[in-house]
């Protein structure tokens, strides 16, 4: 019996629940314990992606850098919150998912729980901030600056 | 090359849970659309089953249903574009009679979504996007479609009660259509008083009026080309035009909010292969699984400026006797949407307004109809324009 081959599924610690084991961005996740929350930016055709791809689909090349978000300031395209979600999101229950334009780049994700229902306004500036979830999880969160 | 008409449409009854198995209920769909082109099984040369898998226990259900609905030996096909297939299943179809493979193909739509349960089914639908970096936020299909109504409001105005008014010609023609799972009535206060169940919130700023239900249910389109059409069918209606695209799967790689580019896109392919323009279409089938997706389409197919989509609501001009009738079937908000058989449903509806045999929902004279249907959250648009 030869030894098992050890897999990086570092990608299933993403979100409440993941839905993705593994993922050649998996890199993204020890960023992200690193308090950045990172995109990647292919370097001949200078564009940069979020969500970050491992692959440029324009010049096919997969040597992409990445950046960093963290410090960027974004403003709020949209917003909307549930009241219900889907199964294994109930104790999260109510949250905002929202969308930020930094320009080059937009995010998905949650306004974080401290910012107030009639604080939220399309247009508010806003950035991103990693959040570590219960059970050694982690996602971002968007803040108000 | 000749054109490609529709000699036959069926649907089946669209329920909460149908209590039978999954190739029961396709034959319902089947089994009407057979006996209105007034063929049989050998007539068909080809079969194409459109459903979203994950709510089928079956795997590989296409051959399956064939078998069942009596199309054996003849081949079959499977189209998955979520919420769109079976109009993107009309669109293969269409290729495989144009290109001379077959003479005429059976276009099956079928979604059995209480083959488990609420739960999990919108738990699926929200797997309609992208799982890797949208779904561990918990994300669901009206939480999305409230993102475009909370930028649709903010860039135009666009109001709650815009959107209930949409619910409200829903609610007009959804008590006429026996096949439809949601038949009551309901008036502007009842969806928008703070007492109403139907006000009760969703995800902001969408609530439970604004949303359709999920159903079981089945459709079928026979397709043929012009000889075999004129020879089978007293009153085959053709195919004009048929636009089909896609868009990125997460919202960060769209350019607006406030529409569907998927749903632009198809709509110009089809104007342009019918040789027509919005203006042009009588009555209209559209993708309404929520009010806002109907004011987006509204402006997406052109019938009104982006913006302006309220103004046609406002007018009633999209009520039956209206400039531009669409959905007077009830739409997805009525009927309910069985996500494979949805296309199918809408075509048929518009297959009828263009024979004239749509009974009390008929619209005056048609010549020129559309159907735009949409899958996941405009990951796919299609859109699909009839003639007489």
């Amino acid at each position: 019996m030869g030894k098992k081959k050890e897999i990086d599924d570092r990608f299933k610690k993403f979100g409440t629940k993941s839905f993705t084991l593994t993922s050649k961005v998996n890199d993204f996740i020890d960023y992200l314990e690193k308090e950045k929350v990172m995109g990647t930016k292919c370097k001949d055709c200078n564009i940069n992606f979020f969500p970050p791809r491992a692959d440029c689909a324009s010049c096919l090349k997969s040597d992409l850098e990445w950046f960093d978000a963290t410090n960027d300031t974004g403003e709020l395209v949209t917003f909307s919150k549930m009241k219900y979600g889907p199964i294994g999101f109930e104790k999260d229950l109510p949250y905002t998912i929202a969308l930020v334009d930094f320009g080059d780049y937009k995010i998905f994700g949650r306004i974080g729980k401290n910012i107030a229902d009639k604080d939220i306004q399309i247009g508010m500036k806003m950035k991103v901030k990693v959040n570590k979830l219960d059970n050694d999880r982690i996602n971002y969160i968007f803040e108000k600056i | 090359m000749g054109k490609v008409g529709i000699i036959g449409v069926g649907q089946s009854a669209f329920v909460r849970a149908y209590p039978g198995s999954l190739k029961e209920l396709a034959f319902e769909g089947y089994k009407e659309a057979v006996k209105d082109a007034g063929i049989t099984a050998k007539d068909i040369g080809a079969s194409v089953v459109c459903s979203a898998p994950e709510y089928d226990k079956q795997r590989s259900p296409a051959g399956v249903i064939a078998e069942y609905l009596g199309l054996n030996p003849q081949p079959t096909f499977y189209v998955e574009t979520l919420c769109s297939s079976s109009s993107m299943g009309l669109k293969l179809a269409y290729s495989l009679v144009k290109s001379g493979l077959h003479d005429s193909v059976a276009v099956i739509g079928i979604q059995k979504m209480s083959e488990i349960s609420s739960a999990e089914s919108q738990e699926r639908m929200g797997r309609g996007t992208d799982i890797q970096w949208e779904s561990p936020f918990g994300t669901m299909m009206p939480a999305y479609y409230a993102l475009f109504a909370q930028a649709h409001m903010a860039k135009y105005g666009t109001t709650l009660e815009d959107l209930s008014l949409i619910r409200v010609k829903s609610s007009t023609y959804g008590p006429l259509n026996e096949k439809a799972v949601f038949r009551k009535s309901l008036n502007l206060e009842n969806l928008t008083s703070p007492d109403s169940r139907m006000t009760a919130p969703i995800a902001s700023p969408l609530r439970v009026g604004d949303c359709c239900a999920n159903a079981d249910g089945s459709s079928c389109i026979i397709i043929a080309n012009e000889e075999k059409a004129k020879a089978l069918s007293k009153n085959p209606i053709w195919i004009l035009g048929l636009g089909a695209a896609t868009n990125s799967v997460n919202l960060t790689g769209r350019k607006i909010y406030t529409g569907l580019p998927a749903a632009r896109e198809a709509a110009k392919q089809a104007y342009e292969m019918a040789g027509i323009s919005a203006k042009d279409v009588d009555v209209a089938e559209v993708h309404d699984c929520f009010t806002i997706a109907e004011m987006m389409a509204y402006e997406d197919l052109g019938f009104a400026n982006p913006g302006k989509g309220k103004e046609l609501i406002h007018g009633k001009e999209t009520y039956k006797e209206g400039s531009i009738p669409v959905n007077v079937d009830g739409g997805l908000l009525s009927k309910g949407h069985p996500i494979g058989a949805t296309g199918g449903s809408q075509i048929r509806t518009i297959v009828q307004q263009l024979r004239g045999e749509a009974g009390e929902i008929q619209v005056k004279d048609p010549e020129i109809g559309l159907v735009h249907n949409i899958g996941g959250v405009g990951l796919y648009g299609n859109v699909t324009i009839l003639g007489r």
